[in-house]
């Protein structure tokens, strides 16, 4: 029985101390430290449309390999970075998975309004980190949500509206498209409407997420997850929905 | 041991032909032959994979036609499946032809016809199908009032002939307009002429770029103008060479686009990049959006787009609030000689994929056949800035009074739309088309690539000279495989790596060919050893 307690405290303590381990270093998951040649967020927001851009950032989510690319949803713990048309052949392009530190080098660029990295090559680094969503109901039709692009985000208690057809939802933006396409759907909160989506490129049709969508109706009060796209305005893109909390 | 080895390799060279035979098979089907009669006893189900304009109205055509069909031929089931981007379309059937299971029919572009043609009877050839008696264009036994050859434009079907042969029927057709600010040019002191030149774009592109002393454009008052934007940069480098009367390709599929006169345009679209009097659509964003915020001047743009431009346009990207007031002008794209101007030609048409049964193409060709007709003509004619493909359909009252109505509201008989139209059934004899062969479709993209890696660079601040363009030229042939190899063999590497793996009966007939080597091989040692051992004993 003392053999018994013994290992048991041992334990205990080596668990005690493993823990006091991860809280010794606060200040690693508060920011990233980056790398030689390598930008900080700040320094990324405050370069000019079309400069050569290099960050260190971590996959959040990534649409579907095409063509020898790959489009990235990915964040670091100070600010999001969305990559369009990543050059990635289909083998690295399975590497990619959530929380995947990569540094990527390409340029920044502006399309339509959402800020993005164009022309990127990247390599994968050691490192993992999963942004947590960050509640931005508060802040729609604000201009500092423009603040929070790409970033992934919550909104909360939002109530589905008539998309324009009589229904809660439309492939395509005007209903033009089958299943399979991008599903649109209307959601208010305090009187204003705004327009969401399930890019199909990133939640297909087999996804929960996308059958969710296709399961509204107009009236449901949801909450949802996904990433703060922009196209002329906001257009988040939206990776899960559930019942009003 | 002799005769073993005899018997094994006649087996293996019966065996060989046996394979042969299999991989003729799935190389191509057997030639389409016009069935005598069509057969109503039995039933079929075609699919047909149709392109549209993200836009809803084009849909319900298209639902309705096949509906209409429907109830003329009962036997026949169509099965839709909608597409918005004709080269999702391309893609799906190049790896589709791989694993036989091509849609029935198809809308398409020759360009990618061009390619489909690599395999053996994959597309059906439409001539003898055109001249039949029975279920010919204005055939006898049509079960609608089908168009006869002579009601298509002729400009428009001689598009979808490829080296000698039809492969596809037109269904609508458009071209490239210049959607223009023309309060915004008048502010600046200009006059439109009556037919844009490059010169004139140019010189009001660069004075556009005036700014007030808040940093603002004089123009606008607004943080942003891109005076000069052009949706397809494969298009603008195409009809800018056209124009020039400058190489692109030849009939046969030499290419001829990296030359001098192109150089000279890149060095000049480099230019005006740089002072930030021109833009892509691929860089910055639809023309459309720009334009409708005042935040362009000239948008070039297909006519297939036209609801899409103006102050009042019905459809629309920006929110409201960004609209801007001002007077849009449809004209035809900037030209070098105005005397004889040249624009392009294009839009979708519809091809037919072989099949086992003969019936089920009967069938489909029935169906393409009915896409001419008037209600589905004239229906989608007017949900953009497109045209009739049939004299009958141009002619008729309905379509002439659609015409004749421009302006009226701004939603069908919107008047940006209607002239859009116009500007193309006042300019067909002024269209061209570009040379289709198989490889023409990377050459188009070599076409836009070029364009956008010059207004790419120079954005970037990098040096665009005679050095970057040798080098470019050197990067696009061999990304697109333009090289001497011959553009006739040139697939884009997207194209390629879709081919898939070998089919069955080809692994067959290369293993039995390897085992043949092998044994021979052996045949020759034993044979070989034999005699080394008779010759030492």
């Amino acid at each position: 029985m003392k053999k018994f307690l013994a290992l048991m405290l041992a334990l205990m303590m080596v668990f005690a101390l493993a823990a006091c381990g991860k809280q010794a270093a606060p200040a690693a998951s508060d920011t990233d430290v980056k790398g030689e040649g390598v930008m900080t967020y700040e320094e990324y927001a405050a370069a000019a449309i079309d400069d050569p851009v290099v960050v260190e950032t971590y996959v959040q989510a990534t649409q579907s390999w095409w063509d020898n690319t790959i489009t990235v949803y990915s964040q670091d713990k100070d600010g999001a970075y969305f990559i369009y048309n990543m050059a990635c052949s289909e083998e690295d392009a399975a590497k990619l998975v959530p929380g995947t530190k990569i540094k990527v080098t390409g340029y920044k660029a502006e399309w339509s309004g959402e800020i993005e990295i164009a022309d990127a090559t990247f390599e994968i680094e050691e490192g993992s980190y999963i942004a947590e969503p960050l509640d931005v109901t508060a802040l729609l039709g604000k201009d500092e949500l423009a603040d929070k692009q790409n970033m992934k985000v919550a909104f909360k208690g939002m109530t589905v509206e008539d998309s324009g057809n009589g229904s809660a939802f439309m492939y395509n933006w005007d209903g033009s498209g089958s299943q399979g396409d991008d599903v649109y759907f209307t959601v208010s909160k305090d009187g204003s409407s705004y327009s969401f989506l399930i890019e199909s490129y990133l939640c297909s049709s087999d996804t929960e997420v996308y059958k969710a969508a296709e399961a509204l109706k107009v009236g449901d009060v949801i909450d949802m997850e996904g990433f703060l796209y922009w196209y002329e305005g906001v257009q988040p893109h939206i990776t899960s929905i559930s019942p009003a909390a | 041991m002799k005769k073993c080895l005899s018997i094994l390799l006649a087996c293996i060279m019966l065996l060989s032909l046996f394979s042969l035979s299999g991989c003729h098979g799935s190389r191509g089907m057997d030639e389409f032959v016009i069935p005598e009669e069509f057969d109503d006893s039995r039933s079929f189900e075609i699919t047909f994979w149709a392109k549209n304009d993200t836009n809803k109205t084009q849909t319900d055509i298209y639902h309705k036609a096949i509906s209409d069909f429907e109830k003329i031929y009962p036997n026949i089931k169509v099965n839709i499946r909608l597409y918005t981007d004709y080269s999702k379309i391309y893609n799906d059937v190049i790896t589709n032809i791989s694993t036989n299971t091509t849609p029935n029919v198809c809308i398409t572009y020759p360009d990618h016809i061009a390619t489909y043609m690599t395999g053996i009877n994959v597309v059906v050839p439409l001539d003898e199908l055109f001249e039949n008696e029975n279920y010919g264009l204005g055939g006898t036994r049509v079960a609608f009032d089908s168009v006869s050859r002579e009601e298509l434009i002729p400009e428009f079907l001689d598009e979808c002939m490829i080296s000698g042969t039809y492969y596809a029927i037109p269904y609508m057709r458009s071209t490239e307009a210049c959607y223009v600010n023309r309060t915004y040019v008048e502010k600046l002191g200009y006059t439109l002429p009556e037919t844009l030149t490059w010169d004139f774009v140019w010189e009001v592109s660069e004075a556009a770029l005036k700014k007030n002393a808040d940093g603002t454009f004089a123009i606008n008052g607004q943080n942003v103008m891109i005076p000069f934007i052009y949706k397809s940069s494969d298009n603008m480098m195409i009809t800018m060479l056209r124009q020039k009367d400058a190489p692109y390709s030849t009939d046969e599929g030499a290419i001829g686009i990296f030359n001098d006169t192109t150089s000279e345009l890149l060095l000049d679209i480099s230019g005006h990049t740089k002072s930030g009097a021109f833009s892509t659509f691929k860089v910055s964003g639809y023309p459309a959006n720009f334009l409708n915020a005042g935040q362009c001047i000239f948008a070039v743009d297909s006519t297939a787009g036209a609801t899409w431009m103006g102050s009042h346009a019905p459809l629309s990207d920006i929110s409201e609030d960004k609209f801007v007031e001002f007077e849009t002008e449809v004209m035809t794209v900037p030209q070098f000689d105005p005397a004889d101007p040249k624009m392009i030609s294009q839009g979708p048409s519809i091809c037919i994929f072989n099949k086992e049964d003969p019936q089920e193409v009967l069938a489909s060709w029935l169906f393409a056949q009915y896409m001419l007709t008037n209600d589905v003509q004239i229906a989608y004619s007017e949900t953009e800035g497109y045209v009739p493909v049939t004299s009958r359909a141009r002619d008729s009252a309905e379509y002439r009074d659609y015409i004749s109505r421009s302006g009226e509201d701004n939603g069908l008989h919107y008047y940006v739309k209607i002239k859009a139209s116009e500007l193309l059934t006042e300019n067909t004899e002024n269209t061209f088309v570009t040379p289709v062969f198989n490889g023409s479709a990377s050459l188009r993209e070599a076409a836009s690539q070029l364009v956008e890696s010059v207004v790419k660079s120079t954005r970037r601040r990098e040096a665009v000279n005679d050095e970057y363009i040798e080098k470019l030229y050197s990067n696009v042939t061999s990304l697109y495989r333009l090289d001497s190899s011959g553009a006739s063999a040139a697939v884009s590497g997207r194209d390629a790596k879709d081919l898939g793996p070998l089919p069955k009966e080809s692994v067959i007939l290369l293993s039995v060919l390897a085992g043949v080597w092998v044994l021979i091989g052996a045949y020759y040692i034993t044979e070989h050893v034999k005699k080394k051992t008779g010759q030492n004993s």
